[in-house]
């Protein structure tokens, strides 16, 4: 843990001036204020100061002087993550990657690339498209989320069933330790001697290291890719598709789920041309070659139709296919435009227990007194419930929060976890107490400790304190009793 | 089916209390990997540990005790027309997934279909200390904690006792077949991987005697389309072939004195300039070579090919048989080892000697 860095503010930006561009070292509040959070904007932070290195050289020296004087580091890329673990420390600094933006080599016959972590998720596919090549994982920020940022959460996208998570694709990553030094982590072979850090390092949310170059694997584009839309009566139905699709051995490149509240929403910014009378829509993806993508896509409408689907119809241009995914790559903004602030979470669930869970949420949505709208990787389990407020209302975030840890822990009772894909950060660290028990979180902070004795790369976040664990647990028992003898009364 | 974890347990605490130290073995086939065991320590014998715990094939996950033979996960997977996509080999009957997991081992398809390691979703784990945890879950996507399922891939039992383990599960291809024919190693490296460019459905691609090997696995008409498309003759046996290099009971790997040498490398890299027999598999990834050397001196070669050696099996094992580290990596595996066995009880020298 760390204590009180042993350096002023002002004595810190002078050290990184003789080494940083002065105009990179940001000290004054009106420069470093967006800053403050990331895309979880409720949870904000001033820092002590901002800098933004563009080489390697120079991410070690800021390392060594923090590392001397116990100061905190958050790493940074593009500030699009979702559980505010870029959010400063206030005696930290921020150490953005923005600059090191660089795709440094692609090889089409390896079909890798090496690339620098501020490189934007999309710009990579984009790229990589003259060799008909493209990069697997595409989270819904891909626009503007960055590679390091990507390997810092694990990010996933709604490809992940079938071309796995950003663990899953990447062969090495250079970091700089704690202390200083540069290590490579991984080669451009696939499995490597002795245990495997990069899994380590993906998704440890810029606790054990800050990763300045990143090599990928590249995959080659599918020849078509085609979207079938099924409307349903009933989220049950749905679901038992979502099996039935999959117990007839096809694995879509995407599978996706809306309840009623979203597909409307959605149709409503996106005209996608939704059947906005259905309680469920799936949209499912099969790619691959023409023959494969024909064979599947008869077979999917088939299933579809056999499981009680009241509206089936499949993309017959890629024009058509982009539409039917716009209205649910949108779902967030078209729920953001129904209500004044929304809340997204990220829990995921076994998928046979879809419809037990969106219930007991309709039920909580009753009980909070708030609205919930629901988009989910139906194909990995991923829910996104999205809880409508309004922050003006005195108390209504809270009660948001309320009904978003709720959430989680149904997430955790039925054999899931409370976050998918968008990390730990801030925001989930009290339920960590749910998933995981003192001896399981220990464990992690000793790993941490294996990286970085000192305690300075984001401290504060991804893992919580054990005291604050029990404090956290008791209070749920005290309100679980509460609730029983309530039930009891009642 | 048994469940020994109390048993196995205990056995760890009595090993702390009485500074002991611990070999772990499951079905006891992987012997000859790693270094030597140590000769002082006791055996913790996790083969007993076994059934399957849950399985439902619509969620694509099967929870399995780590001692479970990997044919007994198989034969329940294929009643449901499921698979373990990433083919670990079996050397013997006996091989637990346990094993294979500590041992990081995947077969052909590992290119296309990820290794053993990014099929694992979670895992009990009974560390150093004697406690029982649990990391990871049941479900495809779990970013909550650090990812310590995976990092026991290939860590040779060095962290802790993996008493369970959730993978995913995928369905088997409707249907697979295997183009041969033949080519010179100066040209393989080219031709497998503009293959693997390609947008088709392969799913294994070797080079061995003078041959090249591809098999295409899915869709049966996108299968057959490919096969007309590209040069090679269609293989009678091609099932049995990737068997006997799944298993590594190709005749290339028999003889199982002789140093057999993995070079885990770029796919593209030229071959490294030595005397001796190559087997070359994943598309270039992975390649095995029979000759004299010295570990030392294949690094820089394995280095200059963008990757790393081992002596997976044979030769001096008294010495190091794995790739060296960087002293900054070093460091910190010791210290991550520290964190999980303080008392260093379990597999001591296996994975290295300064582990």
């Amino acid at each position: 843990m760390t204590t009180k860095p042993k350096i002023s503010k002002a004595e810190l930006a002078d050290q990184f001036r003789t080494f940083v561009d002065a105009d990179f070292v940001i000290t004054d509040d009106e420069t470093m204020k967006p800053y403050e959070c990331d895309g979880m904007s409720m949870y904000c932070e001033m820092p002590l100061l901002v800098v933004l290195p563009e080489t390697v050289t120079q991410v070690q020296r800021i390392m060594r002087i923090c590392h001397e004087y116990g100061v905190p580091v958050v790493a940074r890329g593009a500030g699009t993550g979702l559980s505010a673990g870029a959010m400063p420390n206030k005696e930290g600094v921020v150490l953005s990657l923005a600059k090191f933006n660089r795709i440094l080599h692609i090889d089409p016959l390896a079909r890798t690339a090496n690339l620098q972590p501020g490189v934007r998720n999309l710009a990579i596919s984009e790229e990589a498209a003259q060799y008909g090549l493209y990069y697997g994982p595409d989270p819904s920020s891909q626009i503007a989320c960055t590679i390091g940022g990507n390997v810092a959460e694990n990010s996933g996208g709604v490809h992940c069933l079938k071309y796995g998570l950003t663990v899953h694709n990447i062969l090495s990553v250079e970091m700089v330790t704690a202390e200083g030094d540069v290590v490579t982590v991984g080669s451009d072979g696939l499995d490597g001697c002795g245990m495997d850090l990069l899994a380590l390092l993906t998704g440890s949310e810029g606790l054990l290291g800050i990763v300045t170059e990143v090599k990928i694997r590249l995959l080659p584009k599918p020849e078509v890719a085609q979207v079938v839309m099924a409307g349903f009566d009933s989220v049950q139905k749905a679901g038992d598709a979502v099996g039935g699709i999959i117990s007839h051995g096809i694995i879509p490149a995407g599978l996706e789920m809306m309840d009623g509240y979203a597909i409307v929403a959605a149709d409503d910014f996106a005209g996608a041309g939704y059947p906005r009378e259905a309680k469920a829509l799936l949209l499912c993806e099969v790619d691959g070659t023409e023959e494969e993508v024909h064979e599947h896509i008869a077979e999917a409408e088939a299933v579809f139709r056999k499981l009680g689907a009241t509206s089936v119809r499949t993309s017959q241009s890629e024009q058509e296919r982009a539409l039917l995914w716009l209205g649910r790559k949108s779902a967030f903004p078209a729920v953001g435009r129904i209500s004044p602030d929304y809340y997204c979470m990220d829990g995921t669930i076994p998928r046979r227990h879809i419809a037990f869970v969106l219930a007991e949420m309709e039920k909580m949505s009753e009980e909070f007194g708030l609205r919930v709208a629901n988009v989910f990787h139906a194909g990995d389990g991923n829910l996104h419930p999205l809880i409508l407020f309004d922050a003006n209302v005195p108390g209504e975030f809270e009660r948001t929060e309320a009904f978003g840890a709720s959430i989680l822990k149904m997430c955790v009772d039925v054999g899931g976890c409370i976050t998918g894909e968008h990390g730990v950060g801030v925001e989930k660290i009290r339920q960590m107490a749910i998933q995981f028990s003192d001896q399981e979180l220990e464990q992690f902070h000793d790993v941490k400790a294996a990286f970085d004795p000192a305690g300075i790369l984001n401290p504060g976040k991804g893992v919580p304190a054990l005291k604050f664990c029990q404090e956290y647990r008791s209070l749920e028992y005290k309100q679980h009793k509460h609730e029983h003898t309530e039930a009891a009364h009642g | 089916m048994a469940d020994i974890s109390q048993q196995l347990q205990e056995q760890v605490l009595q090993a702390r209390s009485g500074g002991e130290k611990l070999n772990i073995v499951g079905g006891g086939t992987k012997a000859f990997m790693g270094r030597e065991p140590s000769p002082d320590a006791g055996t913790l014998n996790v083969g007993g540990h076994t059934g399957i715990v849950d399985y439902h094939p619509v969620e694509l996950v099967m929870t399995v005790r780590a001692g479970t033979p990997l044919s007994d996960i198989e034969a329940a997977l294929a009643e449901q027309g499921q698979a373990m996509h990433c083919e670990p080999p079996h050397f013997g009957p006996d091989s637990t997934i346990g094993g294979t997991l500590a041992c990081n081992l995947s077969g052909p398809a590992r290119p296309w279909a990820g290794s053993v390691r990014d099929q694992v979703l979670g895992i009990r784990l009974l560390n150093g200390k004697g406690e029982q945890l649990r990391f990871g879950g049941e479900v495809m996507k779990n970013v909550a904690g650090y990812d310590v399922s995976r990092l026991q891939a290939g860590a040779l039992g060095t962290l802790g006792v993996i008493t369970e383990i959730s993978m995913k599960v995928m369905p088997g291809p409707a249907a697979s077949l295997t183009l041969v024919q033949d080519m010179t190693i100066d040209e393989v490296l080219h031709y497998m991987n503009s293959r693997a460019a390609e947008p088709k459905p392969i799913t294994a691609a070797c080079w061995v005697d003078g041959k090249v090997y591809l098999r295409l696995s899915g869709a049966k008409s996108a299968v057959e389309a490919t096969a007309a498309k590209w040069s090679g003759e269609v293989m009678g046996n091609g099932q049995a072939f990737w068997r006997s290099v799944q298993d590594m009971q190709h005749e290339f790997f028999a003889n199982d004195d002789s140093p057999l040498w993995r070079f885990s490398v770029n796919s593209t890299a030229a071959n490294p300039a030595m005397e001796g027999k190559w087997f070359i598999d994943w598309a270039g990834s992975q390649r095995w070579f029979r000759g004299a050397g010295e570990l030392g001196d294949m690094e820089p070669l394995a280095r200059a090919a963008g990757g790393q050696v081992s002596l997976f099996r044979g030769g001096d094992r008294s010495g190091e048989v794995m790739h060296s580290q960087p002293n900054a990596l070093k460091a910190i595996q010791r210290r991550v080892k520290n964190s999980f066995d303080p008392d260093g009880i379990f597999n001591p020298g296996r994975l290295y000697s300064w582990l």
